[in-house]
Parts: structure tokens; C-alpha cells; sequence
């Protein structure tokens, strides 16, 4: 059971998909500027993340090496299909926000990556719980950056009037640049450098080593 | 269960029948949710499409209730040919792209007068009238055309002068995310707004131009600004509105309608 906690909770902050491995950005940017979009493609991606990695997992004595990525595509993109085509149908103003974001889940690196990592290796439930673990990382990040663009940059929480703006005769400006694509990776970088303060054992080292050279060394 | 120790997942048979069967498995699945979900998405799209002609209208009010707001709307239909109202077939029902296709609702339109790139239109084509008391407040034309990589469906209006545009919005397009999908974003779709279609003749002279409008130029107001990066869709755009407000769209139309409303 100890496991099943670890998978679950490790990809929330240890081994977060997005401030440690750097994956899924790219969504992370577009679909953060309000939060209701942000949580339906957080719903989407975790919903996906979990049942690709369990329906890969159930196979995985049974895939071919040679095909197993085109497998992954077909399972990962008939249930990114399938959550498409709900949000249509019952969340269709939001699906017409987030526009390709949710196809473009086919391509996160999150749901591909988890399901050639852990899926193909692990059993069922613990590849279901995994990849519930890293959507709901994904998904921690994603509401951070989604809330504070909002708030800040529209001066609402889903819609509702949190702070008073200027334009209604509040006294909170706007800040326009949050509703960027920008402030995004600014938040994102604020972010991991907030995280990484707080547990100094995912600070990376260095690549290279800045080396004093005496004169003498070199010739 | 296969037999483990004889099971050879990488072989020819297996690597076929694993790639047969998750591939109708996945099709099953993904081909039923479609269909069972259609209903439900159609009339998602249906009020889609009516919120879309209260926005153009200038109608929509948050919060308020599509179906309701709609009932002020007077639908009519329209002989395009010679620009009367007519009652042959039933605005509610008509679909202009299915009965474009159709052999006696639709007429193929010849390659020189096709701007809008739609090969065919129907013989007839709903408006839909906002009133302001008894007087017309303004005129909203459908109008269609292909951009890059779809057809764009939108709505036109036009104030009771026959020239004036009020608004222009898509409802279904397909363009570029990010490029040409601006073509229904605010800031880029705020400028048609008091934008003039004609020029005295009959020919319309609205464009979408490359680059940004010069304020001082004289015919400032028969232009619209470039979407960088998107030049075939806002090409698109210029082609449909030109066509739908040119002699094979809605002019004959609209030269009745500015008559009988500046008189």
C-alpha cells in the first residue's frame, strides 16, 4: 500500500511532471488565462493520463515491441477522442476555449511518457494510479498558474469579482500582461524556483563547472 | 491467457492481431461515443448559432435566456435572385447548406462570380430583422465562404441603411488556432463595426487589406486590417462578405431594402 501512496502522491511535488521534468508547457501556457477552462483540461488530461495507463498496462504482455508506440497513440487518442467529444456535449462553451488543447492532449509528453515509463511495466492498478498521480500533478500546477492569471490579470475567480476593478470604479488596474502567454512561464519559473527553495534535493547541478585557470595550465 | 513460455508477442500473427483488434476496439469506441453524443452536440450548436445572431444583433445580455432573446428576432426568407421576401420555404427548418447542394433549392454558382469559393448556394437564404418598435433596427445576413482550411460560418449585419455593418461574427470555422482563428476574437472583430460596404454602385468595396488601415486614407472605412500570419483566411473573409453583399448575393436584396427603408 506504501507503493500505491508513493505513485499517487510523488508526482504532486517531488517528481512534478511540469517543475521537475518539464513536460506538458506548452498547455500549461495556453489554457491558463481563466480557471474553468484550466480545470476541465486539468479533469481531461488526469481522466486520460489514468485509463491510458491502465488500458496499456492490462496489455502489456500482449503488445509488440516493434509497434508498441503506435499502440500507445491509438488508446491514448480514442480516449482523448472520447473526452472530446463529452466536453461537446456537456461543457461546450469551455470545449470552445480550450479549442485544439484537448486533441493536443494526444502529443502531452505527460500521458506519453507515463505510459512507455510505467505503464508498460507496471501492473494495472498501480499504472491507473499513476497516471492519476502525474495528471493531478499536472493539474496542481495548472490551477496555481490559473488562479493567480485570473485573479490578477481579469480580477475574477470563475468568473466572479474578486477584486474590484478601475473600469467598474474599483481600485484594483488589471494587469494585462497576466493574460499573456508570458506571464505564464514567468509564474511557472517563479514556480519551480519557490519549489526547488523549499526541497533543495531537486535543485540540478550545475552541467559544467566554472574553473579558475592559472596562466600556467594552459600553456 | 497466452502461454507464457511458447508466446511470442513480437511475432508476425501477434503484432497483426493485436494491431486488427485494438484498432476496431478503439473505432467501436470512439464511433459510438460520436453518435451517441450527436444529439446533445447539435443542439449545443444550434443555440451556439442563435447566441452567435443575438451577439451581432447587439442583443445578448449575460445571463439571459438564448431561446427567449431569439423569439424577438423575425426570421424571413429571401429570394436571392430577385431580392423579395418569400414564403416558399420555412426559415425555421432551412438549412442553406444542404439545400445548396440540392437540385431545385440550389444553383451553381459560375467559377468568375464565385469569390466566396463555394461552387454552389442556395436559390433562397434567411435574414433575420431586429426591430425597434415597428421600425427596422437593423438586418442580419448569413454568409459563407472558405478560408484556409474550412468553411467559415458567420453572420453579417447591417444597420437600416443597407450599408452600415454592425458586426461581423463566425459561428463554425476551422482556421489556424492562434492565426487565423482571429477572425472571431476581439480586438481584430470589433473593427467591422460602423464599416461601410458600399461605395455608391452596387459592387461592394469592403476588404480586408494587408497590414494596418492608414487613418487618413479616403475610403478609410471600406477597410479592414490584415491578420498577420493568416492572409488566406482574411483573403476568405473579404471574398465571402464581397460575395454575399455583391449582385449574387444579397445586392438585389439589400438595394430593395435600402429603398423601401430610406424612403
Amino acid at each position: 500500500m506504501n507503493g500505491a501512496r508513493k505513485v499517487l502522491i510523488d508526482p504532486l511535488v517531488d517528481n512534478n511532471p511540469i517543475t521537475l521534468q518539464m513536460l506538458g508547457i506548452c498547455s500549461a501556457l495556453a489554457v491558463t488565462t481563466s480557471l474553468l477552462p484550466a480545470l476541465l483540461m486539468c479533469l481531461a488530461l488526469t481522466s486520460v493520463a489514468a485509463l491510458s495507463g491502465a488500458a496499456i498496462s492490462a496489455l502489456r504482455h500482449r503488445i509488440p515491441n516493434n509497434i508498441r508506440i503506435i499502440v500507445h497513440m491509438t488508446i491514448i487518442a480514442s480516449l482523448v477522442i472520447l473526452v472530446d467529444q463529452l466536453l461537446k456535449a456537456y461543457a461546450f462553451e469551455t470545449s470552445k476555449q480550450l479549442s485544439v488543447f484537448v486533441g493536443l492532449i494526444i502529443t502531452n509528453c505527460i500521458v506519453l511518457g507515463r505510459a512507455e515509463a510505467f505503464a508498460m511495466k507496471n501492473g494495472v492498478v498501480m499504472s491507473f494510479l499513476d497516471g492519476l498521480g502525474n495528471g493531478l500533478g499536472y493539474s496542481v500546477i495548472l490551477i496555481a498558474v490559473a488562479t493567480l492569471r485570473e485573479l490578477f490579470g481579469a480580477g475574477t475567480l470563475l468568473g466572479y469579482p474578486v477584486l474590484d476593478l478601475v473600469s467598474n470604479g474599483g481600485w484594483y488596474e488589471a494587469n494585462g500582461l497576466m493574460l499573456l502567454p508570458p506571464s505564464a512561464f514567468f509564474i511557472i519559473g517563479l514556480l519551480i524556483w519557490g519549489i526547488r527553495t523549499w526541497r533543495t534535493q531537486q535543485v540540478e547541478k550545475p552541467d559544467y563547472q566554472i574553473h579558475e585557470v592559472h596562466r600556467t595550465e594552459v600553456y | 491467457m497466452p502461454d507464457k513460455k511458447n508466446f511470442d508477442r513480437d511475432s508476425i500473427s501477434n503484432t497483426l492481431l493485436v494491431a486488427i483488434g485494438l484498432s476496431l476496439v478503439c473505432s467501436v469506441i470512439v464511433s459510438s461515443a460520436a453518435i451517441v453524443l450527436k444529439p446533445v452536440q447539435e443542439k449545443n450548436e444550434e443555440e451556439f448559432r442563435q447566441q452567435i445572431i443575438l451577439d451581432v444583433a447587439g442583443l445578448m445580455q449575460p445571463g439571459g435566456n438564448t431561446e427567449e432573446l431569439f423569439a424577438a428576432i423575425e426570421p424571413r426568407m429571401v429570394d436571392l435572385e430577385s431580392g423579395e421576401y418569400t414564403e416558399e420555404v420555412d426559415a425555421a427548418t432551412f438549412d442553406a447548406l444542404l439545400a445548396a447542394g440540392d437540385p431545385q433549392l440550389g444553383i451553381a454558382i459560375p467559377s468568375d462570380k464565385d469569390i466566396a469559393g463555394i461552387g454552389r448556394r442556395a436559390k433562397y437564404a434567411a435574414v433575420y430583422i431586429v426591430r425597434d418598435g415597428a421600425k427596422i433596427d437593423q438586418v442580419i445576413l448569413p454568409v459563407y465562404g472558405k478560408g484556409l482550411w474550412s468553411t467559415m460560418l458567420g453572420y453579417l449585419s447591417l444597420a437600416p441603411d443597407g450599408n452600415t455593418i454592425k458586426g461581423l461574427r463566425f459561428y463554425a470555422h476551422a482556421e489556424t488556432p492562434g492565426l487565423g482563428d482571429q477572425i472571431d476574437k476581439e480586438p481584430w472583430r470589433a473593427q467591422w463595426a460602423g464599416k461601410l460596404v458600399y461605395d455608391g454602385g452596387d459592387e461592394p468595396q469592403i476588404r480586408v487589406i494587408k497590414g494596418v488601415v492608414p487613418a487618413a486614407a479616403p475610403d478609410a472605412r471600406y477597410m479592414i486590417d490584415g491578420l498577420s500570419g493568416a492572409t488566406l483566411t482574411a483573403n476568405g473573409v473579404t471574398g465571402l462578405v464581397q460575395y454575399w453583399t455583391g449582385p449574387h448575393g444579397f445586392g438585389p436584396y439589400l438595394k430593395k431594402f435600402r429603398q423601401t427603408e430610406t424612403s
